[in-house]
């Protein structure tokens, strides 16, 4: 399978943009906090995409991440300041932190392994959520202010502001991704997802590059965690239990792996199913729903959206390609 | 410290000016009470190309595993280009200059033939944990990285993923890659094999055209490749060096025709492979 991260036009990018940008205007208050919470998900998702498509390393930490980004953001705006810009940086610098002291021990795994120590590390802090008082335990973080932008500005609690919020944080972590993906460590990356073994032989520590890989994916769903926490103003365990880690990665997978952007809608339309039409028309039976979507995606999409996408334009899908 | 094989492992000596590049004493390799590499030395000089071979299950294979680092050695020593390097791992050694090819092509089979070897030049002349693209250092990198695929003759090939390329060409790409990890020692673990008599005969030129500032250790089967490219040749069988030298001395040795024939059955012609 050609894996490729998707060719950016910025024409295109531009209109989505516009679009995204739009959609307060063009929707009432409900659809648009569910799109805020939309973007803060789809943002795990790229993240986990730049561990498992672009890296090879299929995680399920990645939600335990965003879970560190949004309590850190919710505490930060309880005890400290109401400042989203000050929450923003130290629910990333935490969970990026977080990500370097347990990647040091997860990232000298790989495969299976991999996967089970991470949903190792996922649990771990979703139990830590679940006990700690000052984090409200099973209750939840709650009496999070509404975060400003500037010291003395007007607070965001309108949904149409804190979606603003979320799709900035969004597209910045998105640009992140799309950066490191396109430098010598995204290549470094993608080598060590082909052949961990050659690129030692070429003299490349493979688990010096995990484990950079594996912090800034860390960061990144920090990231997405306070602008979870920015929009909902509380958190709970729920939030970071490891069913949403499992959509994070199915989410990745009906996208198409490695491509970043497939991911995102990805999870856009896991959510929707989830949150919208599940809600809405199929009452009680969500997990259902999501069931018959990822059957239908591994039958009419085996390469993802992205895929479906990308087979269509020019290029011509190499098959066969690899094993 | 170690005994030195009972054969003695140095080469002949090429040139005696020409500065010793790798020096490999008391090499040794167990699996549980298999010895698979039993006390092995040899030495190799700036510019010589030395061949190993031997029948299947000589321990051709671990030997090379354990030079480049990637299988545990029971004992011995590896000194490349004057430094000691026995206690490096893999990378560590690369790094060093002592790189190797596999036996199966072992590429980024995802990426483009200009992507692999970016990965090489990147970890040699660039930086290859930088976490942002920059376009003069980066486009530095792909320069020298496309000189280096030209070299191997796959210029009009830079696109195309890996693994859409015909065994050949892959073998040709593993030869820029190493290429461009600028290398002392290259180890070269059957590289003919598969290839059709074309593409051996122009693989057997691209090894040829060599910069003369490097060696080379070759695994081969093809004796043909082995008489056309090696300096020196040295005979492994049951992990033992058994014969050492010049490739006319060691074709009249009469104990590697015992170790290629058996108990001298007789009337087989020398050094034909048993295919098992």
């Amino acid at each position: 399978m050609t894996r490729r991260t998707g060719r950016l036009r910025p024409a295109g990018v531009l209109l989505l943009v516009v679009i995204l940008a739009a959609v307060p205007f063009l929707l009432a208050s409900y659809p648009v906090s569910l799109g805020g919470r939309i973007l803060a998900f789809a943002l795990v998702v790229v993240s986990t995409d730049l561990l498992t498509g672009v890296t090879g390393m299929p995680t399920l930490a990645q939600v335990g991440y965003f879970g560190v980004g949004a309590y850190s953001a919710g505490l930060v705006g309880i005890h400290w300041t109401d400042n989203l810009i000050v929450q923003l940086a130290v629910g990333t610098l935490a969970a990026g932190l977080l990500a370097l002291v347990t990647g040091v021990v997860a990232v000298r795994t790989a495969g299976i392994v991999f996967l089970m120590v991470t949903l190792a590390i996922g649990e771990l802090i979703h139990q830590v959520a679940d006990r700690l008082d000052f984090l409200g335990a099973s209750n939840g973080l709650v009496g999070i202010p509404a975060g400003t932008l500037y010291p003395g500005g007007e607070p965001l609690i309108l949904a149409g502001y804190t979606y603003w919020w979320a799709l900035l944080v969004f597209l910045l972590g998105l640009t992140v991704a799309y950066v490191v993906a396109k430098s010598p460590l995204g290549l470094s990356m993608r080598a060590v997802r082909e052949s961990p073994t050659r690129l030692r032989a070429v003299g490349q520590s493979t688990y010096v590059v995990r484990l950079v890989a594996f912090i800034i994916a860390g960061a990144i769903a920090g990231a997405a965690g306070t602008a979870w926490t920015a929009q909902t103003r509380f958190v709970s365990p729920g939030d970071l239990a490891f069913s949403v880690s499992a959509l994070a990665l199915l989410s990745v997978v009906l996208g198409g792996a490695g491509t970043l952007w497939g991911p995102a809608i990805g999870a856009a339309v896991v959510f929707l199913t989830r949150d919208w039409l599940a809600a809405n028309y199929f009452t009680g039976h969500a997990d259902l729903l999501l069931g018959i979507v990822f059957v239908l995606a591994v039958f009419l999409l085996p390469r993802g959206i992205a895929g479906y996408q990308l087979s269509r334009r020019s290029d011509p899908p190499h098959s066969g390609a690899a094993a | 410290m170690n005994p030195v094989t009972a054969t003695d492992p140095s080469v002949p000596a090429p040139a005696a000016s020409a500065p010793l590049l790798l020096e490999v004493e008391g090499l040794t390799v167990r699996y549980g009470a298999l010895t698979a590499v039993d006390s092995v030395g040899m030495r190799l000089a700036v510019g010589r190309r030395h061949a190993l071979i031997g029948p299947n299950g000589a321990g051709k294979s671990s030997l090379f595993a354990a030079l480049a680092g990637a299988q545990r050695t029971a004992g011995g020593q590896i000194v490349l280009d004057g430094q000691e390097i026995t206690g490096h791992d893999e990378a560590q050694r690369a790094k060093a200059g002592l790189v190797r090819t596999y036996q199966h092509s072992n590429l980024f089979s995802g990426l483009s033939v200009l992507d692999n070897v970016r990965v090489g030049v990147e970890r040699t002349e660039g930086q290859p944990l930088r976490p942002w693209p920059r376009r003069r250092a980066d486009r530095r990198i792909v320069e020298a990285a496309i000189e280096s695929i030209e070299r191997v003759g796959l210029a009009d090939r830079l696109n195309a993923p890996v693994s859409a390329l015909s065994h050949g060409e892959r073998r040709q790409v593993e030869v820029a890659l190493v290429l461009a990890c600028h290398p002392k020692v290259v180890l070269f673990d059957e590289p003919t094999a598969g290839m059709s008599a074309a593409e051996t005969h122009h693989f057997a030129a691209l090894i040829e055209s060599l910069p003369d500032t490097m060696a080379a250790i070759i695994i081969e089967h093809d004796l043909d490749v082995v008489f056309r490219l090696a300096h020196s040749i040295s005979v492994l069988a049951a992990g033992k060096v058994i014969a050492s030298g010049t490739p006319a001395q060691v074709r009249d040795d009469p104990a590697v025709q015992e170790a290629y024939l058996g108990s001298g059955r007789g009337d087989e012609p020398l050094f034909e492979e048993v295919s098992r």
